[in-house]
Protein backbone atom coordinates (compact mmCIF):
# COMPACT_ATOMS: atom_id res chain seq x y z
CA UNK A 1 0.00 0.00 0.00
CA UNK A 2 1.46 3.49 -0.98
CA UNK A 3 1.15 5.99 1.92
CA UNK A 4 -1.54 7.93 2.45
CA UNK A 5 -1.94 11.38 0.96
CA UNK A 6 -3.39 14.31 1.90
CA UNK A 7 -6.35 15.17 0.45
CA UNK A 8 -7.32 19.11 -0.65
CA UNK A 9 -11.32 19.55 -1.46
CA UNK A 10 -12.34 23.07 -3.05
CA UNK A 11 -15.51 24.05 -4.66
CA UNK A 12 -19.69 24.57 -5.14
CA UNK A 13 -21.81 22.03 -5.94
CA UNK A 14 -25.19 22.91 -7.86
CA UNK A 15 -28.24 21.63 -8.15
CA UNK A 16 -31.02 22.49 -11.64
CA UNK A 17 -28.26 25.90 -10.98
CA UNK A 18 -29.06 26.28 -7.30
CA UNK A 19 -25.80 26.35 -4.95
CA UNK A 20 -26.29 23.26 -2.03
CA UNK A 21 -22.75 24.38 -0.87
CA UNK A 22 -19.44 25.90 -1.02
CA UNK A 23 -16.77 23.53 0.61
CA UNK A 24 -13.27 23.80 1.52
CA UNK A 25 -11.50 22.13 3.32
CA UNK A 26 -8.10 19.72 3.86
CA UNK A 27 -7.92 16.15 5.22
CA UNK A 28 -4.90 15.77 6.94
CA UNK A 29 -2.75 12.69 5.64
CA UNK A 30 -3.05 9.43 7.47
CA UNK A 31 -5.55 10.92 10.05
CA UNK A 32 -9.80 10.84 10.84
CA UNK A 33 -11.52 13.53 9.66
CA UNK A 34 -15.31 13.75 11.16
CA UNK A 35 -17.51 15.62 8.96
CA UNK A 36 -20.36 16.43 11.04
CA UNK A 37 -23.48 18.84 10.06
CA UNK A 38 -27.58 18.77 9.58
CA UNK A 39 -28.99 16.54 7.23
CA UNK A 40 -29.39 18.05 3.98
CA UNK A 41 -26.45 20.11 4.25
CA UNK A 42 -24.40 17.94 1.38
CA UNK A 43 -22.27 15.27 3.84
CA UNK A 44 -23.25 12.57 1.70
CA UNK A 45 -22.85 14.38 -1.54
CA UNK A 46 -18.99 15.76 -0.73
CA UNK A 47 -18.49 11.98 0.15
CA UNK A 48 -20.19 11.10 -3.23
CA UNK A 49 -17.85 13.58 -5.24
CA UNK A 50 -14.95 12.11 -3.47
CA UNK A 51 -15.66 8.49 -4.35
CA UNK A 52 -16.22 9.43 -8.29
CA UNK A 53 -19.78 8.62 -7.76
CA UNK A 54 -23.09 10.20 -9.55
CA UNK A 55 -24.17 12.90 -7.69
CA UNK A 56 -27.29 13.91 -9.16
CA UNK A 57 -26.25 17.87 -9.89
CA UNK A 58 -23.13 19.82 -11.12
CA UNK A 59 -19.66 19.95 -9.00
CA UNK A 60 -17.55 22.80 -9.76
CA UNK A 61 -14.26 22.95 -8.17
CA UNK A 62 -11.55 20.83 -7.20
CA UNK A 63 -10.22 17.25 -5.63
CA UNK A 64 -6.71 16.40 -5.38
CA UNK A 65 -4.12 14.46 -3.51
CA UNK A 66 -0.40 15.78 -2.10
CA UNK A 67 0.92 12.92 -4.25
CA UNK A 68 -0.48 14.54 -7.35
CA UNK A 69 -2.05 11.21 -8.10
CA UNK A 70 -5.72 10.48 -9.15
CA UNK A 71 -8.11 9.71 -5.75
CA UNK A 72 -9.60 7.37 -7.96
CA UNK A 73 -8.01 4.28 -7.10
CA UNK A 74 -6.78 4.86 -3.82
CA UNK A 75 -9.99 5.19 -2.19
CA UNK A 76 -12.24 1.75 0.11
CA UNK A 77 -15.68 2.80 1.21
CA UNK A 78 -17.86 1.44 3.67
CA UNK A 79 -21.56 2.85 4.27
CA UNK A 80 -24.21 2.36 6.71
CA UNK A 81 -25.48 -0.37 5.24
CA UNK A 82 -22.73 -3.35 5.35
CA UNK A 83 -23.39 -4.27 1.99
CA UNK A 84 -22.64 -7.71 2.55
CA UNK A 85 -23.66 -9.85 -0.98
CA UNK A 86 -26.00 -11.93 1.23
CA UNK A 87 -24.98 -15.28 -1.84
CA UNK A 88 -21.90 -15.07 -0.55
CA UNK A 89 -19.69 -16.64 2.35
CA UNK A 90 -17.97 -13.88 4.54
CA UNK A 91 -14.63 -14.71 3.18
CA UNK A 92 -16.13 -14.61 -0.65
CA UNK A 93 -17.51 -11.19 0.56
CA UNK A 94 -13.79 -9.94 2.08
CA UNK A 95 -12.87 -11.30 -1.43
CA UNK A 96 -15.62 -9.66 -3.70
CA UNK A 97 -13.59 -6.65 -5.16
CA UNK A 98 -10.75 -9.00 -6.67
CA UNK A 99 -13.52 -11.38 -7.99
CA UNK A 100 -14.99 -7.95 -9.43
CA UNK A 101 -12.22 -7.06 -11.10
CA UNK A 102 -11.25 -10.25 -12.66
CA UNK A 103 -8.28 -10.49 -9.83
CA UNK A 104 -6.86 -13.49 -8.14
CA UNK A 105 -8.55 -14.77 -4.53
CA UNK A 106 -6.00 -14.19 -1.74
CA UNK A 107 -8.04 -16.33 0.35
CA UNK A 108 -5.28 -16.86 3.29
CA UNK A 109 -4.80 -12.62 3.37
CA UNK A 110 -8.82 -12.94 3.87
CA UNK A 111 -8.77 -15.14 6.80
CA UNK A 112 -6.11 -13.54 8.44
CA UNK A 113 -8.16 -10.43 7.98
CA UNK A 114 -11.31 -12.15 9.55
CA UNK A 115 -9.41 -13.17 12.03
CA UNK A 116 -7.80 -9.67 13.26
CA UNK A 117 -11.76 -8.64 13.51
CA UNK A 118 -12.72 -11.34 15.22
CA UNK A 119 -14.50 -13.65 13.01
CA UNK A 120 -11.95 -16.29 11.71
CA UNK A 121 -15.04 -18.87 13.22
CA UNK A 122 -17.52 -17.48 10.81
CA UNK A 123 -16.15 -17.45 7.32
CA UNK A 124 -18.11 -20.14 5.66
CA UNK A 125 -20.92 -18.73 6.81
CA UNK A 126 -23.55 -16.61 5.00
CA UNK A 127 -24.03 -12.62 6.08
CA UNK A 128 -27.52 -13.59 6.95
CA UNK A 129 -26.12 -16.08 9.80
CA UNK A 130 -24.31 -13.08 11.97
CA UNK A 131 -25.82 -10.35 14.07
CA UNK A 132 -25.73 -6.50 13.20
CA UNK A 133 -22.18 -5.93 14.74
CA UNK A 134 -20.93 -8.85 12.97
CA UNK A 135 -21.64 -7.64 9.62
CA UNK A 136 -20.37 -4.61 10.61
CA UNK A 137 -16.91 -5.86 11.28
CA UNK A 138 -16.84 -8.34 8.20
CA UNK A 139 -17.40 -4.96 6.25
CA UNK A 140 -14.45 -3.61 7.71
CA UNK A 141 -12.50 -6.44 7.00
CA UNK A 142 -14.03 -6.05 3.53
CA UNK A 143 -12.70 -2.36 3.68
CA UNK A 144 -9.07 -3.08 4.96
CA UNK A 145 -9.03 -5.98 1.94
CA UNK A 146 -8.96 -3.37 -0.48
CA UNK A 147 -5.52 -2.02 1.15
CA UNK A 148 -6.69 1.52 0.10
CA UNK A 149 -4.75 4.62 1.69
CA UNK A 150 -7.89 6.45 1.67
CA UNK A 151 -10.91 5.16 3.75
CA UNK A 152 -14.42 7.13 3.22
CA UNK A 153 -16.65 5.93 6.05
CA UNK A 154 -20.77 6.65 6.02
CA UNK A 155 -22.04 6.55 9.31
CA UNK A 156 -20.92 2.84 9.34
CA UNK A 157 -21.79 2.25 12.87
CA UNK A 158 -24.56 4.34 13.23
CA UNK A 159 -27.70 1.09 13.18
CA UNK A 160 -25.36 -0.75 15.91
CA UNK A 161 -26.52 -0.44 19.78
CA UNK A 162 -24.08 1.67 21.97
CA UNK A 163 -21.93 -1.37 22.94
CA UNK A 164 -21.71 -2.47 19.44
CA UNK A 165 -20.66 0.99 18.07
CA UNK A 166 -18.42 1.87 20.97
CA UNK A 167 -16.35 -1.95 20.04
CA UNK A 168 -16.13 -0.94 16.77
CA UNK A 169 -15.16 2.53 16.85
CA UNK A 170 -11.82 0.97 18.63
CA UNK A 171 -11.61 -1.42 16.14
CA UNK A 172 -11.90 0.64 13.16
CA UNK A 173 -9.25 3.31 15.12
CA UNK A 174 -6.97 0.59 15.09
CA UNK A 175 -7.25 -1.20 12.03
CA UNK A 176 -7.28 2.21 9.33
CA UNK A 177 -4.36 3.45 11.21
CA UNK A 178 -2.22 5.31 9.35
CA UNK A 179 -4.94 5.72 6.60
CA UNK A 180 -6.40 8.98 5.62
CA UNK A 181 -10.13 8.65 7.00
CA UNK A 182 -13.09 10.82 6.14
CA UNK A 183 -16.27 9.56 8.60
CA UNK A 184 -19.34 10.92 7.87
CA UNK A 185 -21.57 10.76 11.32
CA UNK A 186 -24.51 12.60 13.06
CA UNK A 187 -23.04 11.76 16.44
CA UNK A 188 -21.41 14.15 18.50
CA UNK A 189 -20.15 11.34 21.09
CA UNK A 190 -18.44 9.82 17.96
CA UNK A 191 -16.50 12.40 16.30
CA UNK A 192 -15.47 13.68 19.82
CA UNK A 193 -13.59 9.81 20.11
CA UNK A 194 -12.42 9.24 16.95
CA UNK A 195 -11.55 12.89 15.19
CA UNK A 196 -8.32 13.82 14.59
CA UNK A 197 -9.73 17.23 12.57
CA UNK A 198 -13.81 17.92 13.45
CA UNK A 199 -15.32 19.57 10.42
CA UNK A 200 -18.81 21.11 10.82
CA UNK A 201 -21.03 22.04 7.73
CA UNK A 202 -23.69 23.84 7.46
CA UNK A 203 -25.76 25.96 4.74
CA UNK A 204 -23.36 28.57 4.76
CA UNK A 205 -20.28 26.57 4.79
CA UNK A 206 -17.63 24.35 7.11
CA UNK A 207 -15.98 25.37 9.85
CA UNK A 208 -13.33 23.60 11.32
CA UNK A 209 -14.44 22.56 14.96
CA UNK A 210 -11.24 21.88 17.77
CA UNK A 211 -10.81 18.43 18.51
CA UNK A 212 -9.91 17.44 21.62
CA UNK A 213 -6.34 17.06 22.50
CA UNK A 214 -5.99 13.97 23.47
CA UNK A 215 -4.56 11.77 20.93
CA UNK A 216 -7.44 9.34 19.35
CA UNK A 217 -8.99 7.27 19.87
CA UNK A 218 -10.30 8.37 23.10
CA UNK A 219 -12.30 6.96 26.54
CA UNK A 220 -15.61 7.01 26.52
CA UNK A 221 -15.78 8.90 29.71
CA UNK A 222 -12.43 11.04 29.70
CA UNK A 223 -13.09 14.51 30.26
CA UNK A 224 -12.02 16.39 26.91
CA UNK A 225 -14.11 13.68 25.34
CA UNK A 226 -17.57 14.37 26.88
CA UNK A 227 -16.67 18.40 27.03
CA UNK A 228 -16.13 18.35 23.14
CA UNK A 229 -19.04 16.09 23.03
CA UNK A 230 -21.55 18.54 24.60
CA UNK A 231 -20.52 21.61 22.76
CA UNK A 232 -20.61 19.83 19.32
CA UNK A 233 -24.00 19.25 20.16
CA UNK A 234 -24.91 22.44 21.34
CA UNK A 235 -23.67 23.93 18.53
CA UNK A 236 -25.47 21.18 15.53
CA UNK A 237 -28.40 21.57 17.58
CA UNK A 238 -28.26 25.38 17.44
CA UNK A 239 -27.23 24.97 13.28
CA UNK A 240 -31.07 23.02 13.12
CA UNK A 241 -32.99 25.21 15.25
CA UNK B 1 -52.46 -30.67 6.75
CA UNK B 2 -51.92 -29.15 3.10
CA UNK B 3 -52.60 -32.63 1.51
CA UNK B 4 -55.58 -33.30 3.94
CA UNK B 5 -56.52 -29.75 2.05
CA UNK B 6 -56.06 -30.33 -1.13
CA UNK B 7 -58.11 -34.00 -0.77
CA UNK B 8 -60.62 -32.06 0.73
CA UNK B 9 -61.28 -29.79 -1.98
CA UNK B 10 -60.56 -32.25 -4.76
CA UNK B 11 -63.16 -34.12 -3.14
CA UNK B 12 -65.54 -31.00 -2.74
CA UNK B 13 -65.02 -30.34 -6.49
CA UNK B 14 -66.06 -33.52 -7.17
CA UNK B 15 -69.22 -33.68 -5.11
CA UNK B 16 -70.44 -30.35 -6.22
CA UNK B 17 -69.73 -32.08 -9.92
CA UNK B 18 -71.46 -35.04 -9.64
CA UNK B 19 -74.39 -32.21 -7.28
CA UNK B 20 -74.37 -30.43 -10.78
CA UNK B 21 -75.15 -33.98 -13.12
CA UNK B 22 -78.13 -34.98 -10.75
CA UNK B 23 -79.45 -31.71 -10.51
CA UNK B 24 -78.99 -30.61 -14.21
CA UNK B 25 -79.97 -34.00 -15.15
CA UNK B 26 -77.81 -32.98 -18.42
CA UNK B 27 -76.96 -35.87 -20.91
CA UNK B 28 -73.77 -37.55 -20.64
CA UNK B 29 -72.42 -36.23 -24.19
CA UNK B 30 -72.99 -32.88 -22.58
CA UNK B 31 -71.40 -33.02 -18.99
CA UNK B 32 -70.25 -36.78 -17.98
CA UNK B 33 -70.20 -37.87 -14.40
CA UNK B 34 -66.76 -37.69 -12.78
CA UNK B 35 -67.02 -41.47 -12.54
CA UNK B 36 -67.80 -41.81 -16.89
CA UNK B 37 -65.07 -39.32 -17.08
CA UNK B 38 -62.76 -41.56 -14.94
CA UNK B 39 -64.14 -44.57 -16.72
CA UNK B 40 -63.28 -43.01 -20.20
CA UNK B 41 -58.89 -41.90 -18.62
CA UNK B 42 -59.08 -45.52 -17.51
CA UNK B 43 -60.09 -47.09 -21.04
CA UNK B 44 -58.06 -44.59 -22.72
CA UNK B 45 -54.96 -44.02 -20.88
CA UNK B 46 -52.87 -45.34 -23.54
CA UNK B 47 -53.88 -42.92 -26.03
CA UNK B 48 -54.03 -40.06 -23.59
CA UNK B 49 -50.52 -41.09 -22.10
CA UNK B 50 -49.04 -41.12 -26.08
CA UNK B 51 -50.59 -37.62 -26.59
CA UNK B 52 -49.82 -36.50 -23.18
CA UNK B 53 -46.26 -36.94 -23.91
CA UNK B 54 -46.08 -34.83 -27.01
CA UNK B 55 -47.52 -32.36 -24.97
CA UNK B 56 -45.27 -32.40 -22.25
CA UNK B 57 -42.25 -32.43 -25.20
CA UNK B 58 -43.73 -29.04 -26.65
CA UNK B 59 -44.77 -27.69 -23.00
CA UNK B 60 -40.71 -28.46 -21.77
CA UNK B 61 -39.13 -27.37 -25.07
CA UNK B 62 -40.99 -24.13 -25.08
CA UNK B 63 -40.48 -23.36 -22.10
CA UNK B 64 -36.14 -24.23 -22.09
CA UNK B 65 -36.04 -21.95 -25.42
CA UNK B 66 -38.64 -19.50 -23.91
CA UNK B 67 -36.64 -19.10 -20.62
CA UNK B 68 -32.91 -19.04 -22.70
CA UNK B 69 -34.22 -16.73 -25.24
CA UNK B 70 -35.53 -14.44 -22.25
CA UNK B 71 -32.30 -14.77 -20.35
CA UNK B 72 -30.11 -13.36 -23.24
CA UNK B 73 -32.80 -11.00 -23.98
CA UNK B 74 -32.82 -9.06 -20.62
CA UNK B 75 -29.00 -10.06 -20.14
CA UNK B 76 -28.03 -8.11 -23.60
CA UNK B 77 -30.56 -5.01 -22.10
CA UNK B 78 -29.22 -4.75 -18.96
CA UNK B 79 -25.43 -4.55 -20.92
CA UNK B 80 -26.45 -2.11 -23.58
CA UNK B 81 -28.16 1.12 -23.05
CA UNK B 82 -28.46 1.01 -26.86
CA UNK B 83 -30.32 -1.63 -27.38
CA UNK B 84 -32.45 -1.02 -24.32
CA UNK B 85 -33.18 2.19 -25.83
CA UNK B 86 -33.86 0.38 -29.10
CA UNK B 87 -35.46 -3.14 -28.15
CA UNK B 88 -38.06 -2.64 -25.43
CA UNK B 89 -40.46 -0.49 -27.03
CA UNK B 90 -40.09 -3.14 -30.02
CA UNK B 91 -40.53 -5.75 -27.14
CA UNK B 92 -43.99 -3.84 -25.58
CA UNK B 93 -45.03 -3.39 -29.30
CA UNK B 94 -44.67 -6.90 -29.82
CA UNK B 95 -47.30 -7.49 -26.48
CA UNK B 96 -49.95 -5.57 -28.30
CA UNK B 97 -50.25 -8.46 -31.00
CA UNK B 98 -52.07 -11.34 -29.31
CA UNK B 99 -49.89 -14.19 -29.48
CA UNK B 100 -53.15 -16.85 -30.13
CA UNK B 101 -54.19 -14.55 -33.28
CA UNK B 102 -50.41 -15.77 -34.65
CA UNK B 103 -50.89 -19.56 -34.10
CA UNK B 104 -52.60 -20.51 -37.67
CA UNK B 105 -49.31 -18.45 -39.31
CA UNK B 106 -46.75 -20.11 -36.89
CA UNK B 107 -48.49 -23.49 -38.21
CA UNK B 108 -48.38 -22.21 -41.57
CA UNK B 109 -44.18 -21.94 -41.21
CA UNK B 110 -43.57 -24.37 -38.95
CA UNK B 111 -45.67 -26.86 -40.18
CA UNK B 112 -48.26 -29.77 -38.05
CA UNK B 113 -45.81 -31.22 -36.31
CA UNK B 114 -44.00 -30.20 -33.01
CA UNK B 115 -42.32 -26.86 -34.19
CA UNK B 116 -44.93 -24.77 -34.61
CA UNK B 117 -46.18 -25.54 -30.76
CA UNK B 118 -43.10 -25.10 -28.98
CA UNK B 119 -42.78 -21.97 -31.10
CA UNK B 120 -46.24 -20.81 -29.68
CA UNK B 121 -44.90 -21.71 -26.31
CA UNK B 122 -41.87 -19.83 -26.96
CA UNK B 123 -43.45 -16.83 -27.66
CA UNK B 124 -46.37 -16.75 -25.30
CA UNK B 125 -43.70 -16.78 -22.25
CA UNK B 126 -40.68 -15.23 -23.82
CA UNK B 127 -42.02 -11.47 -22.35
CA UNK B 128 -42.92 -12.29 -18.74
CA UNK B 129 -39.26 -14.14 -18.33
CA UNK B 130 -37.69 -11.23 -20.53
CA UNK B 131 -39.59 -8.79 -18.49
CA UNK B 132 -39.37 -9.71 -14.95
CA UNK B 133 -35.49 -11.12 -15.65
CA UNK B 134 -34.71 -7.71 -16.94
CA UNK B 135 -36.42 -6.09 -13.75
CA UNK B 136 -34.39 -7.85 -11.27
CA UNK B 137 -31.30 -6.95 -13.16
CA UNK B 138 -31.72 -3.09 -13.05
CA UNK B 139 -33.55 -2.43 -9.97
CA UNK B 140 -31.00 -3.61 -7.55
CA UNK B 141 -29.51 -1.69 -4.74
CA UNK B 142 -27.50 1.06 -5.57
CA UNK B 143 -25.18 0.73 -2.62
CA UNK B 144 -24.02 -2.51 -4.58
CA UNK B 145 -22.91 -0.89 -7.35
CA UNK B 146 -21.36 2.28 -5.92
CA UNK B 147 -19.71 -0.38 -3.76
CA UNK B 148 -18.27 -2.19 -6.81
CA UNK B 149 -17.68 1.14 -8.80
CA UNK B 150 -15.26 2.15 -6.11
CA UNK B 151 -13.67 -1.69 -6.24
CA UNK B 152 -12.41 -0.44 -9.58
CA UNK B 153 -15.77 -3.50 -10.98
CA UNK B 154 -16.02 -3.86 -14.54
CA UNK B 155 -19.07 -4.02 -15.93
CA UNK B 156 -19.31 -8.33 -17.50
CA UNK B 157 -18.00 -9.27 -14.19
CA UNK B 158 -20.34 -6.97 -11.56
CA UNK B 159 -22.97 -8.95 -14.02
CA UNK B 160 -21.87 -12.07 -13.06
CA UNK B 161 -21.20 -11.54 -9.33
CA UNK B 162 -24.01 -8.90 -8.50
CA UNK B 163 -26.52 -8.22 -11.01
CA UNK B 164 -27.20 -11.82 -11.89
CA UNK B 165 -27.98 -13.28 -8.20
CA UNK B 166 -30.00 -10.36 -6.71
CA UNK B 167 -31.97 -10.98 -10.10
CA UNK B 168 -32.32 -14.54 -9.29
CA UNK B 169 -35.64 -14.37 -7.37
CA UNK B 170 -37.38 -12.31 -10.19
CA UNK B 171 -35.90 -14.89 -12.62
CA UNK B 172 -38.01 -17.14 -10.26
CA UNK B 173 -41.26 -15.07 -10.28
CA UNK B 174 -41.13 -14.88 -14.28
CA UNK B 175 -40.34 -18.84 -14.84
CA UNK B 176 -43.69 -19.59 -12.00
CA UNK B 177 -45.64 -17.57 -15.11
CA UNK B 178 -43.64 -19.10 -17.51
CA UNK B 179 -44.86 -22.57 -16.33
CA UNK B 180 -48.48 -21.35 -16.38
CA UNK B 181 -48.76 -20.05 -19.50
CA UNK B 182 -46.31 -22.75 -21.62
CA UNK B 183 -49.01 -25.08 -21.70
CA UNK B 184 -52.05 -22.57 -22.94
CA UNK B 185 -49.37 -21.93 -25.53
CA UNK B 186 -49.09 -25.41 -27.27
CA UNK B 187 -52.31 -26.32 -26.56
CA UNK B 188 -54.20 -23.78 -28.58
CA UNK B 189 -51.32 -24.27 -31.00
CA UNK B 190 -52.66 -28.34 -30.89
CA UNK B 191 -55.71 -26.94 -31.59
CA UNK B 192 -55.02 -24.79 -34.68
CA UNK B 193 -53.61 -27.61 -36.50
CA UNK B 194 -52.08 -30.56 -34.96
CA UNK B 195 -51.74 -34.35 -35.63
CA UNK B 196 -50.58 -35.16 -32.04
CA UNK B 197 -51.34 -34.10 -28.23
CA UNK B 198 -53.59 -32.95 -25.70
CA UNK B 199 -54.95 -30.17 -27.51
CA UNK B 200 -55.41 -32.57 -31.07
CA UNK B 201 -57.47 -34.97 -28.74
CA UNK B 202 -59.36 -32.88 -27.39
CA UNK B 203 -61.06 -31.52 -30.98
CA UNK B 204 -60.85 -35.33 -31.63
CA UNK B 205 -63.41 -35.96 -28.88
CA UNK B 206 -65.19 -33.09 -29.37
CA UNK B 207 -66.01 -33.75 -32.77
CA UNK B 208 -67.45 -37.07 -32.04
CA UNK B 209 -69.08 -36.48 -29.13
CA UNK B 210 -67.21 -38.46 -26.52
CA UNK B 211 -67.25 -35.80 -24.31
CA UNK B 212 -66.12 -37.66 -21.10
CA UNK B 213 -62.74 -37.87 -23.29
CA UNK B 214 -62.55 -34.51 -23.57
CA UNK B 215 -62.91 -33.92 -19.90
CA UNK B 216 -60.42 -37.22 -19.14
CA UNK B 217 -57.72 -34.66 -21.34
CA UNK B 218 -58.95 -31.51 -19.32
CA UNK B 219 -58.06 -32.78 -16.58
CA UNK B 220 -54.87 -34.45 -17.94
CA UNK B 221 -53.95 -30.87 -18.90
CA UNK B 222 -54.73 -29.38 -15.31
CA UNK B 223 -52.85 -31.59 -13.37
CA UNK B 224 -49.68 -31.53 -16.00
CA UNK B 225 -49.97 -27.47 -15.52
CA UNK B 226 -50.11 -27.95 -11.72
CA UNK B 227 -47.24 -30.21 -11.54
CA UNK B 228 -45.06 -28.06 -13.67
CA UNK B 229 -45.88 -25.01 -11.73
CA UNK B 230 -45.12 -26.75 -8.16
CA UNK B 231 -41.72 -27.83 -9.95
CA UNK B 232 -40.84 -24.59 -11.46
CA UNK B 233 -41.77 -22.85 -7.93
CA UNK B 234 -39.40 -25.20 -6.14
CA UNK B 235 -36.74 -24.22 -8.23
CA UNK B 236 -38.06 -20.25 -7.56
CA UNK B 237 -37.66 -20.55 -4.04
CA UNK B 238 -34.34 -22.30 -4.69
CA UNK B 239 -33.36 -19.38 -6.45
CA UNK B 240 -34.84 -17.10 -4.32
CA UNK B 241 -32.84 -18.80 -0.82
CA UNK B 242 -29.53 -18.76 -2.80
CA UNK B 243 -30.74 -14.75 -3.15
CA UNK B 244 -30.80 -14.53 0.04
CA UNK B 245 -28.08 -16.60 1.49
CA UNK B 246 -30.86 -18.83 3.29
CA UNK B 247 -29.01 -21.77 4.04
CA UNK B 248 -31.49 -25.08 3.92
Amino acid sequence: MSPSPEIMFKGCFFIENKQLFDASFVMPAGQWTCLLGPSGVGKSTILRLLLGLKTGGHFKGEISTSDGQSIAGQISYMAQSDLLLPWLSVVENLMVGASLRGDTHDEERAMMLLDRVGLSDHGHKKPAALSGGMRQRAALARTLMEDRPIVLLDEPFSALDAGTRADMQELSAELLTGKTVLLVTHDPAEASRVADQILVMNKTGMVVWPAPELPAIRAVDAPETLLCQSKLLAHLRALAA
Amino acid sequence: MRKLDLLFAILLMLCIWQALVLITGAPHFILPSPWRVAKSAYFNRVLIGENALVTITEILLGLLLGTLFGVATALQLTLSKTAERLMLPILVFTQAVPVFALAPLLTLWFGYGMGSKVVMAVLIIYFPVTSAFHDGLTRIDRGYLDLAKTMGGRQLQILRHIRIPAALPALGSGLKLAAVYAPIGAVIGEWVGASKGLGYLMLLANGRVKTDLMFACLITLACLTVILHSLVGMLAKRLSNYAEGVER
